[in-house]
C-alpha cells in the first residue's frame, strides 16, 4: 500500500525497529549520513548500512548487499532507499526478496515502476519522503527547529 | 491523529503549542533559559553537526520561542520559520541568507523607509546593491532582475503609500529568472492575505505589529514556502561549501530545509539579531486572537476612511479598501478579508494643517508605530521627516499633507469624535476653509 498520509506513516514508524539503508555513505556532508545518524542517536531504531564498498559507518556493521543482511539478520522492517531513481526497480526488487515489509523511497528517488512493484508485492510504500524528517515530525525535533509540523492535538503527547 | 486540515483559527490556537510533554501545561511554557544541557557528549556533537534536533543555545533558538515560528509557519502556509529580535532583524537575516557582498536585490520603491535605508545604506555599504523599482511597473521589474540578482523584494500592502502588490505576476516574473520573491506581510497578517499561496518563496514580518497586537514588544519573522530551488545553482551561499559550518553544502544536505537552517545556524547565529523567549511568548498571545482582532481592525478603518472621504478638509484618502482606489482590484485579489487598517490621507491645508490635526487629538495616540490594539496617528512632514522643505518631501514621495493613520479598536464613534476635534483645529489654519466660513 501506498501511504500517503501523516497518520499512515506516523503508523509506519512506530511499530517498525529494524532499517536497512540503501545507499548509507560514510561522507558526513551527505544527506544520508545526516539521516544514518540522526537514525543511529535516537536510538529508536537498529539502522543497518548496505553498502558494499564500506565495512561499517560509525562502528555500525554495513551489510554489501540486503540479501546478506538479511542471512544475518532476518528480514528488515523498513529498506530505506538513497540511490538514483533509476536504480530503484532492482533495490526493490532485492527488498521484496529480503522479505522487507516496507520501502521508503528517499526525497527525488521516484520511479513508478518500482512503486508499482513494491506495491504489487504487498509492501507498505513511501514516496519522496525523508524518513528522518518524518520521524523529527512526530518525536519533537522538526518542532523545536521551528518548523510546521502540520500536527495539532490538545492531547498531551509523551514522545 | 487524523488527516483533518484545520481552519485558520484553530491553527492560531492549537498549531505549534500542544500541551507540554513534560508537565502537561496547556499554556505554552516560558522557557526564559540561555542554555540547554546535553544529554552526552554524542548527543552534544552531533547537535553541533546539525545531524540531531535539539536546544542548544537561545540565541540559535528556544522551545518557546519554536513554538511561535511553528504557529506562524502554520498560519502562512509555509515550511517553518525563524524568529528574529525586530522586522529589520528579519529582512537583514533573510538577504544575507541568499546574499553576499558583489549582489543585487529588487525591491519595491514603495517601502518602508526604515527598509529602504537598510537596503540602500547599510546593505550598499556592504557591497549588495539595489535597485528600486515601481512595483506595479511589471516591465520594469523584469527588466531591473540582473544575473546576480538573489531576491525580489515587496510589501504585500506598501508602506505608507498603500499600494497593493501583484503577488502572483511578481512571483511569475521572479521564478522566470530563477530568483525568489521576498513578500513583506506586516501589514495584511496572515489572516488578511498568505503570500506563500500566491507563489512567494519567502514571507518577513515585523511582529511587533499586529501579531503582537498591543503594542508591547518588538519582534520579526521570516517564514519559507519550502518550495523554491536553492540548490539550482543561482544562490551558491546555499549551493556551495560553507566555510560557515565545516564545509557543508546547505541545499544538499537540508533539501527544502536549505534556507531556513542556513538562515538560522549560520546568519542568526553570527548576526545575533534573537528574539527574546519573553517576546515570542507574547508573539503567541497576539497570533491567538489574531483572527478574533483583524475584522475589527478592518471594520473600524473602514468606517474611518468613509468618514474622511466625505470631509471638506480632507483633500484626498489613500485605501485600497475604497471602492475608487487604484489598487482596489488588487486588494479585492488578495485582501478579499480587507485592506489593512493602515492608511494614509493628505489634509488641504498642508503641512500646517497636519500640525494643527495632530495636536488637537485626545484619543489617537501620536507616535512612530502601527498595529496597535490602540489607533495610532503621524504626520510625517512635522515629525519623522520636519527637516525637508516641502519640495523635498515632495521629492522622495512623502506628500507635506500626509497624515498616516493606524486604525486601532476603539468604539468607531469615538475614534471618528476625535478625528471631527483635530480637522476642526485644521480647518482654523486652512484659509480657504476658514474663509469660506468667516
Amino acid at each position: 500500500m501506498i501511504l500517503e498520509t501523516v497518520a499512515q506513516r506516523r503508523e509506519l514508524l512506530d511499530r517498525s525497529h529494524t532499517v536497512a539503508m540503501v545507499g548509507a555513505s560514510a561522507n558526513p556532508n551527505r544527506p544520508s549520513y545526516f539521516v544514518f545518524s540522526y537514525l543511529r542517536t535516537r536510538g529508536k531504531f537498529e539502522i543497518s548500512p548496505i553498502n558494499p564498498t564500506l565495512g561499517e559507518i560509525d562502528g555500525v556493521k554495513a551489510y554489501p548487499s540486503l540479501a546478506a543482511y538479511t542471512a544475518e539478520r532476518g528480514a528488515p522492517d523498513i529498506v530505506d532507499v538513497f540511490r538514483r531513481p533509476e536504480e530503484a526497480p532492482q533495490v526493490t526488487r532485492d527488498a521484496i526478496a529480503a522479505g522487507a515489509k516496507a520501502i521508503w523511497f528517499q526525497y527525488g528517488v521516484i520511479n513508478q515502476e518500482a512503486i508499482r512493484l513494491a506495491d504489487d508485492a504487498g509492501l507498505d510504500v513511501v514516496v519522496d519522503r525523508c524518513i528522518k524528517v518524518e520521524s523529527a515530525r512526530f518525536d519533537g525535533g522538526l518542532a523545536i527547529g521551528g518548523m510546521n509540523t502540520g500536527l495539532l492535538t490538545a492531547k498531551r503527547r509523551l514522545h | 491523529m487524523n488527516e483533518r486540515t484545520f481552519g485558520f483559527r484553530t491553527r492560531a490556537l492549537h498549531a505549534g503549542t500542544p500541551p507540554d510533554t513534560e508537565t502537561g501545561a496547556r499554556a505554552l511554557p516560558l522557557h526564559l533559559s540561555t542554555a540547554f544541557v546535553f544529554d552526552s557528549t554524542e548527543q552534544a556533537a552531533e547537535l553541533f553537526a546539525l545531524r540531531t534536533y535539539g536546544n542548544i543555545y537561545t540565541r540559535i533558538g528556544n522551545p518557546t520561542v519554536a513554538a511561535f515560528e511553528e504557529k506562524l509557519a502554520s498560519l502562512e502556509g509555509g515550511l517553518g520559520a525563524l524568529a528574529t529580535a525586530s522586522g529589520l532583524a528579519a529582512q537583514l537575516i533573510t538577504i544575507l541568507s541568499v546574499a553576499q557582498q558583489g549582489d543585487h536585490l529588487v525591491a519595491s520603491a514603495n517601502l518602508y523607509g526604515g527598509t529602504v535605508t537598510q537596503f540602500s545604506v547599510t546593505l550598499q555599504r556592504m557591497g549588495i546593491e539595489t535597485t528600486f523599482v515601481a512595483p506595479g511597473d511589471l516591465g520594469a521589474v523584469r527588466a531591473a532582475l540582473r544575473d546576480n540578482t538573489r531576491a525580489l523584494f515587496v510589501e504585500t500592502i506598501g508602506n505608507p503609500n498603500g499600494n497593493v502588490a501583484d503577488i502572483a505576476a511578481l512571483a511569475a516574473i521572479a521564478h522566470e529568472a530563477g530568483v525568489p520573491l521576498v513578500v513583506d506581510n506586516t501589514f495584511a497578517t496572515p489572516y488578511l492575505c498568505r503570500p506563500i499561496e500566491h507563489g512567494a518563496d519567502v514571507v518577513v514580518h515585523s511582529a511587533t505589529k499586529f501579531i503582537g497586537g498591543h503594542g508591547t514588544v518588538m519582534g520579526g519573522a521570516i517564514v519559507e514556502s519550502g518550495t523554491f530551488p536553492w540548490g539550482a545553482g543561482r544562490h551558491p551561499l546555499l549551493s556551495t561549501p560553507s566555510p560557515g559550518y565545516h564545509g557543508l553544502n546547505f541545499a544538499e544536505s537540508f533539501g527544502e530545509y536549505a534556507f531556513l537552517q542556513r538562515a538560522r545556524v549560520e546568519v542568526l547565529r553570527d548576526v545575533g539579531a534573537s528574539i527574546s523567549p519573553m517576546n515570542a511568548w507574547l508573539l503567541v498571545q497576539g497570533l491567538e486572537t489574531l483572527a478574533a482582532r483583524m475584522p475589527l481592525h478592518v471594520e473600524n478603518a473602514r468606517a474611518v476612511a468613509a468618514f474622511l472621504q466625505e470631509r471638506d478638509e480632507v483633500a484626498w484618502v489613500s485605501y485600497a479598501d475604497l471602492p475608487d482606489s487604484p489598487d482596489r482590484a488588487l486588494a479585492e485579489r488578495y485582501l478579499p478579508l480587507g485592506a489593512g487598517a493602515v492608511f494614509t490621507f493628505g489634509l488641504r491645508g498642508g503641512r500646517e494643517a497636519g500640525r494643527a490635526f495632530i495636536d488637537a487629538l485626545e484619543l489617537w495616540s501620536h507616535l512612530a508605530n502601527v498595529g496597535d490594539a490602540k489607533s495610532l496617528v503621524i504626520h510625517p512632514a512635522s515629525t519623522t521627516h520636519q527637516q525637508l522643505t516641502d519640495e523635498q518631501l515632495r521629492a522622495g514621495g512623502v506628500l507635506p499633507e500626509m497624515v498616516r493613520l493606524s486604525v486601532g479598536l476603539e468604539d468607531p464613534d469615538d475614534l471618528i469624535w476625535d478625528l471631527q476635534r483635530g480637522l476642526a483645529a485644521a480647518a482654523a489654519v486652512t484659509p480657504e476653509l476658514s474663509e469660506a466660513k468667516g
